[in-house]
């Protein structure tokens, strides 16, 4: 970027930033060099992986590093509401506390942790309002009023007097947007602020910075998606491992990357345009010549039915003040041999139920699920069991569907010790041969899961429900909690597994992006209904539901 | 919240001062009597040249000498001895009736979470009522039934303590149960008995090991409660509560027939709960 041209009205300059974490073993860099700056009215994007240093560099220009934080720089400097600028590296902890809120407004990701539960939103917005001294004390009722309006709350009188946790995800990351500007500062910091959002309410929030910094606000962007980058900056820098690799205009910087690393996360983004190829460049598999097992797949199946038929399925449950809440209602689709069909909703739609009441975890109230062509949910668990090696799932948090004592050979394991007894050689060969089919290292097998990282998790998980040669796969939200990059390589490998094993999945994801780029159909979910089901194409060419229309609004292809 | 690992700890681990656990003086002082204790139930010869029952008419009521250690009772019984033959059986009573009552809790745990639902009702009421009366009173109860005898407080030491298990054993269960890898373990074909005893149990025993080894020392406790009154083993077998009920009636003339047992009784119960805590801090940090 080129420092030396820097307006003097800009807002926030770093220059040469480096932040190192002295540990016991040594010196950590967290931080290598950064250099950005932030100007009025415009928003800067900072993007990374995780571990890349973007949350790092917020805190730091906040003063909230950490006391085993070194911070160095050539220049760090803010210019304040009287004009002044000052040297954020010179600040103690006193001068913080005057600058924090009434200069800096920072937001953070986790709206339900950031604020306090024993306070209404109403008080939260305050606090800064009468910490800062802007307003008499008894205009400050009116003014949060105003402020809670601003970001967009419906009916702020009331809501000021509501608890965090009575009111939704989006609502609350507002109220904490508010109570970052209720001392009216300039710079907005705001870190992650619409990652554990849906993408309608997301599209809301990423709304709110739009009209911050049409009203003047410098905004500072930290986050791992350049989906919300391309909607929503001006500028972005991209962070690898605590370099800044790539900065530029945002529009620049997504259409002709220069650097490797940001042509490789931005070829990483799943979406309409990457299907058909390898997101993660090459294919994942290598050739390994299928076993007997694996053939057997295709001669089991019958061409004349689905893999799986649900029929008409509601479930409800019952609330604890005894509403009944319809999660699932009255559900059909029929999922083809070795096809993959999408399942897309936001949270709460009930899509995680479905997939349960197709894996007969979950009763259904009314309706039946058939697998092919045979009864599936209306069987007795006893009958049941041995059928199950056929359709197997893949959770969004596999540390938790493993059991904590065992270790990820046991796991994966797990179910070759339910068919029949192999012989130790036999288990041997296949847990290998698993193991290679996921690609993961064979010294991994003695390690615990916790010591694994998330794709090599997500690995073993597939390995795990790959072992019984199941014909169908329910993936509930399998990438969601893994990086672009790392994300990238899962979908790959599922992809080439389905074309090597014939699969049919289930791919269950409140991401339309990684939907589309997986599925050949589509289902998109809402409030416990299939509103609109198509091939791929059709949805996205021509989807007919208003709310289909919304979901393909939000989802901007970088 | 922040998506980088180096800022979930601000401060730098501070380095674990005196390495291995197993060797601080506060695990090996009790460990050691411990130890002294278990080689006093396999070889009390070595401490003592008397036998507990041998009377020595010469000294009846004698107070600590270096023949007799802790003096003798009013039979001239040497009450060292006594003590050191006694060992055996108040720690194998507090040993088994802990075992039983582990082993009781386990099942009547996993049930009381598992049972189908009716069964589940009547043993959680169960429970509930058997924890309402203190362990000492449940244990009389059994020794009314049963009789007197060092079998039958085994069994009701044990019966005693089991409803304190099952409720522990019971609430993890149920935690566990709900837990994702079990739901996973129906989902990728396991039998529910396969889940039971591969998932749940393994899952949820350490709480109940933890809380067992602290349980030793009560046990012996208790026995040797049921002992002082009378309801325990039968004279003129050397059990330590039986010891200190002997020297009741002479606590004015020879206090040290009821006090030096009771010194060892609250020595060894004090070691073995010393010794169950740092297995707990021990066990849990290994988690």
């Amino acid at each position: 970027m080129t420092l030396n041209s820097h307006a003097p009205s800009a807002l926030l300059v770093v220059e040469d930033l480096q932040v190192d974490f002295l540990q016991p073993q040594g010196t950590v860099a967290a931080v290598k060099n950064i250099s950005f700056q932030v100007n009025p009215g415009e928003i800067v994007a900072l993007v990374g992986e995780s571990g890349s240093g973007k949350s790092v560099t917020a805190r730091t220009l906040v003063g909230l590093a950490g006391e085993s934080a070194r911070v160095t720089a050539r220049s760090l400097s803010l210019t304040c509401h009287d004009g002044t600028r000052k040297d954020l590296l010179k600040q103690e902890a006193a001068d913080w506390q005057k600058l924090r809120g009434r200069e800096i407004g920072f937001v953070l990701q986790d709206a339900l942790v950031s604020l306090d539960p024993l306070r209404t939103i109403g008080r939260e917005v305050a606090e800064p309002m009468l910490i800062h001294k802007r307003h008499p004390r008894g205009e400050i009722p009116s003014r949060v009023e105003a402020l809670l309006h601003q970001v967009g709350i419906p009916d702020p009188q009331n809501r000021m007097q509501q608890y965090p946790h009575e009111l939704s995800g989006g609502l609350r990351q507002r109220a904490l947007i508010a109570s970052a500007l209720a001392a009216g500062p300039q710079l907005l910091i705001a870190d992650e602020p619409t990652t554990a959002l849906d993408v309608t309410v997301q599209q809301r929030i990423l709304d709110i910075f739009r009209q911050l910094a049409q009203a003047g606000h410098g905004v500072l962007l930290i986050t791992h998606d350049l989906a919300v980058v391309a909607q929503v900056a001006d500028r972005i820098v991209v962070m690898q491992q605590g370099e800044g690799v790539e900065s530029g205009p945002a529009a620049q910087v997504l259409a002709s990357p220069a650097h490797p690393y940001t042509r490789r996360l931005l070829a990483a983004i799943p979406g309409a345009d990457t299907r058909g190829r390898w997101l993660a460049g090459e294919s994942p598999l290598p050739d390994v010549p299928l076993t007997a097992q694996e053939n057997d797949n295709q001669r089991r199946r019958n061409p004349f039915v689905s893999a799986l038929d649900v029929r008409n399925v509601s479930v409800d449950f019952s609330l604890p003040n005894g509403v009944k809440h319809n999660a699932v209602n009255h559900v059909s689709l029929q999922l083809a041999w070795g096809e993959t069909l999408g399942l897309v909703g936001e949270s709460g739609s009930g899509k995680t139920t479905l997939g349960k009441v197709v894996l007969a975890l979950q009763k259904a109230q009314h309706g039946e699920v058939w697998l092919a062509g045979n009864p599936w949910s209306r069987l007795r668990e006893a009958e049941r069991r041995p059928v199950r090696g056929r359709i197997q799932t893949i959770t969004q948090d596999p540390l938790g569907s493993f059991d904590p004592q065992y270790t990820v050979e046991q796991i994966i394991q797990q179910p070759l010790k339910l068919r029949g007894k192999l012989s130790s050689s036999a288990l041997r060969a296949r847990t290998l041969e698993l193991v290679n089919l996921v690609g993961l290292n064979v010294d991994l097998l003695k390690r615990r899961p916790q010591a694994l990282s998330g794709g090599q998790r997500q690995r073993v998980s597939i390995a795990q429900a790959l072992a019984s040669n199941p014909e169908i796969l329910v993936c509930d939200e399998p990438v969601s909690a893994l990086d672009v990059t790392t994300q990238a390589q899962v979908l790959d490998l599922l992809i080439a597994l389905q074309r090597k094993l014939g699969l049919a999945m289930l791919f269950i994801s409140h991401d339309l992006g990684v939907v589309q780029h997986m599925s050949h159909r589509i289902a998109v979910m809402k409030a416990g209904q299939i509103v609109e089901t198509g091939s791929t194409e059709e949805i996205l060419g021509s989807p007919k539901h208003p709310y289909t229309q919304t979901l393909l609004a939000s989802v901007i292809a970088a | 919240m922040s998506s980088n690992p180096l800022l979930v700890r601000t401060h730098p681990p501070v380095s674990r001062r005196g390495g291995n656990p197993w060797l601080l003086p506060k695990t090996l002082i009790p460990a050691a009597f411990v130890l002294l204790l278990i080689v006093t139930v396999i070889a009390p010869q070595w401490f003592t040249p008397l036998k507990p029952d041998d009377m020595d008419m010469d000294a009846v009521l004698s107070a600590p000498t270096l023949r007799h250690l802790f003096g003798t009772d009013s039979l001239g019984r040497d009450v060292f001895s006594r003590v050191i033959y006694g060992s055996a059986l108040s720690l194998s009573i507090g040993l088994g009736a802990t075992l039983i009552a582990c082993v009781g809790g386990m099942a009547l745990g996993l049930l009381s979470a598992l049972a189908p639902r009716a069964l589940r009702r009547v043993l959680v009421r169960l429970l509930d009522i058997l924890l309402a009366f203190p362990e000492l009173l449940l244990a009389l109860l059994v020794i009314a039934v049963l009789g007197r005898g060092p079998t039958n407080t085994l069994i009701a030491v044990g019966l005693a303590g089991i409803a304190s298990y099952a409720r522990l054993l019971r609430s993890q269960v149920l935690q566990v149960k709900l837990s994702g890898y079990v739901e996973h373990s129906v989902a990728l074909g396991e039998s529910p008995l396969r889940i039971i005893f591969r998932h749940i149990l393994p899952n949820t025993l350490r709480p109940l090991l933890i809380l067992a080894t602290l349980g030793i020392g009560q046990s012996v406790l208790t026995a040797s409660s049921l002992s002082f009154l009378g309801l325990g083993v039968v004279p003129p077998t050397a059990e330590w509560g039986a010891l200190l009920a002997d020297g009741r009636d002479y606590l004015d003339v020879a206090p040290w027939i009821s006090l030096l047992p009771a010194t060892v009784v609250a020595l060894s119960v004090i070691a073995l709960t010393l010794l169950g805590r740092r297995l707990q801090t021990i066990l849990a940090k290994g988690a």
